[in-house]
């Protein structure tokens, strides 16, 4: 039944919906109203059986997910942000063990500056892990996808972290159909686990690997990886059968048959692109949007031949490897590496920059006319950053950077963006 | 696509009244969407939300830069935000005030606005006299329906009703309504007043 409702709310009832038995997490924004609502449905016992454990920090919250998953339970939980760079360590745990623990990452800006907001740069640090991620363009897709989550990630013994625009999507309040239980039920079958750790058969799991194996080791976790690339689309199918809408996926083309530039993004970015592209559209450009739902494996193949026919692709991508440039963009490039494409990197939406669409049609209007830049931070303020660089020049003592942008910059409450 | 702005305080319900308002849309099978101005969760500091409604799935998800109409619940903003940017002379404004435009020196700059679609409403002084306590958000939601018809008074009370239990769902509602007879009764005068 379609409700009017938050998207963190959906996502809770959703997960509830998957039957995990051990929630483990440990607060932090943009992901805290998911967990909260959770551990509400445990405590009224409209979870059950379901172990909700508090933890002191998101290092544990990730290991009680390992010992659970390890023990055999279905485990579930989520973070954002410095929540997931304290975990990391068992984020690469849970990975190369081959653990299917689902987390929800409330994407959000990673400091120093410190930010709430919301960009990429957390699932791009996250991005060698060895999880499967995937992207919401909607909360309808991000509810669906954690359904999807959990059966992939236990047919491949493999984590699987869904990502969810931090704010955009987790706090916003519109139509979502949560899956029906008897649906999830047909989907999502008992957790039958490849290995665990059962006092009647005892084994050990974690075992040290030295060179002679550790290649080996690694090269099944990355088969595993490419196996989710086949797995994907037909679980896709599935659902969509089950549950009568379309979630999921590997890529997804909005009005790309004739599309001459094409635009690749990720999240919830998509829907007012797409709204960019039918104003381009209008005024005769042919253009359109590819839209990456899985990252992780990356699906090289279908990027390659959604691109093919185009003479220019812009990425437009929440997150920008310091000294080195778009992170996104070097996956298509390299995707896309024999085709004769004029490629553009647009890093937009950092700590919660808002991406509007206006900004979008004039990076549309430039591309089309040749005077798009290889690299372009969208809606860059040039005359604060050239401030703080004479400052730079001219003073030993310049003092923080952050701190001097924010005092040129001068009062910003009355903005509205 | 009719898209508002919601312009208040920490504390004053802004996040609540645009999903309160974008519920009320959808109950009557409209898309609606609705979601706050991020991070600004401190009592007092200024607070932004926004909501959109349409006949047809919402994709976009930037602020509302442009709205069709403002709902300022505090009128001190006037003075510390740029409250109106994006507005144009269609629109509509709801200010929670027993002043009048002239009273708060916005006479000139809303002189070329369709005057029957700008109304203030003493939105705390009918929350107190209902609620006990200063809230407007639920009250302006009142008002907004009779200043731009986008949703019905049953909507938007049913909303609320969701949103709010017992006790203070029924103080609520009732204020909503009796902000809305009171705009009601205003957009009336101003019509008979322009057709005599």
């Amino acid at each position: 039944m379609l409700r009017q409702i938050e998207g963190s709310r959906g996502v809770a009832e959703t997960v509830a919906r998957c039957r995990p038995e051990v929630v483990c997490a440990y607060p932090i924004s943009p992901q805290t109203h998911i967990i909260e609502a959770i551990g509400e449905m445990v405590k009224a016992g409209q979870l059950s059986p379901c172990e909700f454990i508090n933890v002191e920090s998101e290092f544990a919250a990730m290991s009680v997910s390992i010992g659970a998953s390890a023990a055999g339970a279905r485990a579930y939980t989520a973070t954002a942000s410095q929540g997931l760079l304290f975990m990391m360590e068992a984020v690469y745990n849970a990975a190369g063990l081959g653990l299917p623990i689902v987390m929800t990452l409330a994407n959000r800006a990673i400091g120093a500056p410190i930010n709430i907001w919301n960009d990429h740069s957390d699932a791009m640090a996250a991005r060698d892990a060895g999880w499967i991620q995937l992207f919401a363009e909607t909360n309808q897709e991000a509810a669906d996808l954690h359904v999807l989550a959990f059966r992939l990630a236990e047919e491949l013994s493999l984590p699987v972290m869904v990502c969810m625009d931090g704010f955009i999507l987790t706090h916003a309040v519109e139509g979502i159909d949560v899956p029906d239980q008897r649906d999830v039920d047909a989907f999502l079958p008992s957790y039958e686990p490849r290995q665990v750790l059962d006092p009647a058969h005892p084994i050990s799991i974690g075992a040290m690997v030295g060179p002679e194996a550790f290649t080996e080791v690694r090269y099944l976790s990355h088969l595993r990886q490419l196996d989710a690339l086949d797995l994907i689309p037909v679980l896709a199918s599935q659902f969509a059968s089950t549950f009568g809408r379309e979630s999921g996926g590997l890529i997804h083309s909005y009005e790309t048959n004739d599309a001459t530039t094409i635009v690749v993004a990720l999240g919830s970015v998509l829907g007012t692109i797409k709204d960019a592209v039918d104003q381009r559209r209008a005024l005769g450009d042919r253009v359109g949007v590819v839209g990456i739902t899985t990252f992780r494996p990356f699906p090289f193949d279908e990027v390659r031949r959604a691109l093919a026919n185009a003479q220019r692709v812009i990425v437009i991508e929440k997150a920008f490897s310091v000294g080195y440039g778009g992170v996104l963009s070097a996956d298509v490039a390299s995707a896309t590496h024999d085709a004769t494409i004029s490629l553009h990197s647009v890093v937009a939406g950092l700590g919660g920059r808002a991406i509007t669409q206006h900004s979008l049609e004039a990076i549309l209007d430039d591309a089309v006319h040749g005077r798009l830049d290889s690299v372009t931070f969208l809606d860059l303020d040039l005359d604060i950053v050239e401030s703080e660089r004479a400052r730079i020049d001219t003073q030993r003592r310049s003092g923080p950077s952050a701190e001097n942008v924010l005092s040129d910059l001068g009062t910003v409450a009355s903005r509205i963006g | 696509m009719f898209q508002i702005r919601f312009h208040g305080r920490g504390g004053q319900g802004v996040v609540t009244a645009a999903e309160m308002l974008s519920v009320a849309a959808f109950d009557e099978g409209k898309f609606s969407q609705a979601f706050p101005s991020f991070g600004s969760e401190r009592t007092g500091a200024p607070v932004v939300s926004f909501c959109r409604i349409d006949n047809r799935p919402i994709r976009s998800r930037e602020p509302v830069i442009k709205p069709d109409a403002l709902i300022i619940q505090d009128v001190t903003l006037l003075h510390q935000v740029d409250v109106f940017a994006g507005l144009s002379t269609e629109g509509y404004v709801l200010i929670n005030t027993s002043k009048s435009f002239d009273e708060l020196g916005l006479g000139d700059y809303l002189r070329t606005f369709h005057r029957e679609r700008l109304l203030t409403c003493p939105a705390t002084e009918i929350a107190l006299e209902y609620l006990g306590r200063p809230l407007p958000n639920a009250v302006l939601l009142g008002g907004f329906a009779a200043l731009t018809g986008q949703v019905t008074l049953e909507s938007i009370t049913t909303a609320i009703g969701e949103r709010f239990t017992g006790a203070t769902g029924d103080q609520n509602v009732a204020a909503a309504t009796a902000a809305y007879q009171l705009v009601a009764k205003a957009e009336e005068e101003f019509d008979r007043a322009t057709t005599n």
